[in-house]
């Protein structure tokens, strides 16, 4: 499509290394307690160009999360690798944020505290951290908040603090797991439409987990579709729906969105039945 | 038009509030009175039942003592002072004790919890040993204490200190394995060196359980100090205690047992303020606001 992506602000020396990710062959086994293997992901092979949106769909328990904490250098692959940029992973990749479902917010922080948590971890000084995190917090519409706790917030306010701390550094790659799934259906629009605009300010790559296929297809460029135990890739959907897609509630009336809604439910289907299943299965 | 029927609607929401609040007030203060009056009512049936039982000869005054005996010896205690110095002086020693043991046992209590909690290895290595020191009786540990290093303040400090360093130590290392995983993830991820994952995350949460443990501590510290007083001492509450305990007067020993409550009431208020300080961030507790 010749896309022109806008050249992104440096970001901390890291700037002109480009954030492809290329996840090839990877495995990654578990021990289980009784001394059994378990294979989470079996020969995952994923491509995420540099500023693209790539969903991960599939599932329960299809190792979508374990592929995550590979690419973030969280855990080590049993085989295969993860290369972002130019560099194979080993050890925690820089220039990455993750945002979890369960909002990883300090309780004990303010919320300012908390989204100055990411640029004093790589030693800005309190000063300008301090303005930074002002400033993020005003671009998610949450000034005025910066002396409360976290507790103090409403579930939607806090996924804003979440966010805002975790694109302050700036991160060539964003990490999201389930990053709304536990957001009732009017706040979820609210969040995405924030998330989009805030994406298409920094154009991080961002991997993005998801049950939500509407969500996968609404945000993304790419939607990967997961097979179940052990996890692997089954397909690879390129969405072209233009951009900037403006607001994801009236784009999923769109024949296009709805033609390929369709069609990446037909390869997801089976997955989701056979999960179902087997878990039915071992249930009963 | 829209106006006053806003305006009426805002009056009848005041006077609605008004209605409403009013008899709240005075359910609660009712509720107080009868809390209050409740307490008085134990207060004086256990004190006065004592005092009568005694009085009357069912209960020998010999043995239990007798609550204005009590009070009697309180005031001698505080007017004539003991064979051991004035009562301000032992307590005076008493307390430094209790609380330098406090610190100490609390410092190496979160120091070792945390260290152990946060490192598997050196956790499978010397937990078995932390387990089996718990397992003995420690408060013998003091007879040893005053053979090794005499009578001074020092065996006291050090018997407060194990005392306390159990309860603090389980408690920290505790509260380091719940450590919410995402939160670790979340800074590693963010570029946490391991000592700033410590100061960030760790610490911080593990707070909770630490300052939970230190109510019971101080409690430990006053044990400690005074049962190392009792074996063996040249001041404090534990020797007038134990001397107490030679000449048969047990109003003494109550009148001692008044003293330390007090001591340590205080001392429980002062944690609870450190309490407040420390954990402002905590949402309110449903059954802390209602409790007591």
């Amino acid at each position: 499509m010749g896309v022109n992506h806008p050249q992104r602000p440096p970001a901390d020396g890291a700037a002109d290394d480009a954030a492809r990710i290329e996840i090839k062959g990877l495995t990654k086994r578990y021990l289980t307690p009784k001394g059994e293997t378990f294979t989470a992901i079996r020969d995952v092979t994923v491509t995420v160009e540099p500023g693209q949106f790539c969903s991960i769909v599939g599932p329960t328990g299809c190792g979508k999360s374990t592929t995550l904490a590979q690419v973030s250098g969280l855990e080590k692959p049993s085989a295969g690798s993860v290369k972002v940029g130019s560099h194979i992973v080993d050890g925690i990749t820089s220039g990455v944020s993750y945002m979890f479902q369960a909002d990883a917010l300090f309780p004990w922080k303010t919320v300012l505290g908390n989204v100055m948590m990411g640029p004093v971890l790589v030693g800005t000084p309190k000063r300008e951290a301090t303005a930074l995190a002002r400033d993020w917090l005003r671009r998610v519409g949450l000034a005025g908040f910066e002396d409360r706790y976290p507790h103090q917030l409403s579930g939607g306010m806090r996924k804003r603090v979440a966010m805002a701390a975790a694109l302050i550094n700036n991160p060539r790659i964003l990490l999201m797991d389930e990053p709304f799934g536990a957001l009732d259906v009017q706040t979820k629009a609210i969040m995405q439409n924030e998330l989009l605009k805030l994406w298409e300010e920094l154009r991080p790559s961002v991997l993005f987990i998801t049950h939500d296929l509407d969500e996968a297809v609404a945000l993304s460029d790419r939607v990967v579709i997961m097979t179940s135990s052990p996890g692997s890739v089954k397909d690879v959907f390129d969405v072209d729906l233009p951009r900037p897609r403006g607001n994801v509630q009236e784009i999923r009336h769109e024949e296009r969105f709805l033609d390929l809604q369709g069609r990446i439910w037909e390869s997801l289907k089976d997955e989701v039945t056979r999960a179902y299943q087997r878990t039915a299965g071992a249930a009963a | 038009m829209t106006a006053v029927a806003q305006s009426n609607s805002r009056n009848g929401n005041k006077e609605q509030a008004l209605e409403v609040k009013a008899p709240a007030k005075n359910a609660h203060g009712r509720r107080t009175m009868w809390i209050w009056v409740g307490r008085a009512v134990l207060a004086i049936a256990v004190v006065g039942g004592w005092q009568w039982f005694t009085e009357e000869g069912w209960v020998d005054k010999f043995f239990f003592g007798q609550p204005s005996m009590i009070w009697d010896s309180l005031v001698k205690l505080f007017t004539e002072g003991t064979a051991f110095g004035t009562i301000w002086e032992n307590l005076w020693v008493t307390v430094q004790e209790a609380f330098y043991g406090f610190l100490l046992g609390t410092l190496v209590g979160v120091v070792l919890g945390i260290l152990l909690g946060s490192n598997r290895y050196l956790s499978a290595v010397i937990g078995p040993y932390i387990r089996i020191v718990n397992s003995i009786p420690r408060i013998v540990l003091g007879s040893i204490f005053i053979v090794a290093f005499g009578l001074g303040v020092f065996p006291k400090v050090l018997l407060a200190a194990v005392l306390v360093f159990f309860v603090v130590f389980f408690n920290a290392f505790q509260g380091v394995r719940e450590v919410d995983q995402n939160l670790v993830a979340n800074v590693r991820v963010l570029g946490a060196s391991p000592l700033q994952v410590a100061t960030h995350v760790t610490i911080p949460s593990a707070m909770t359980w630490i300052i939970a443990s230190l109510h019971t501590a101080f409690g430990f510290a006053i044990i400690g100090a005074l049962v190392a007083e009792v074996l063996g001492a040249q001041k404090g509450i534990g020797l007038i205690i134990s001397q107490a305990q030679g000449t048969f007067d047990p109003n003494t020993v109550f009148a001692c047992m008044v003293i330390i409550a007090v001591i340590t009431l205080a001392a429980e208020y002062l944690i609870s303020l450190l309490e407040h300080s420390l954990l402002k961030w905590r949402p309110p507790n449903r059954s802390e606001a209602q409790a007591i």
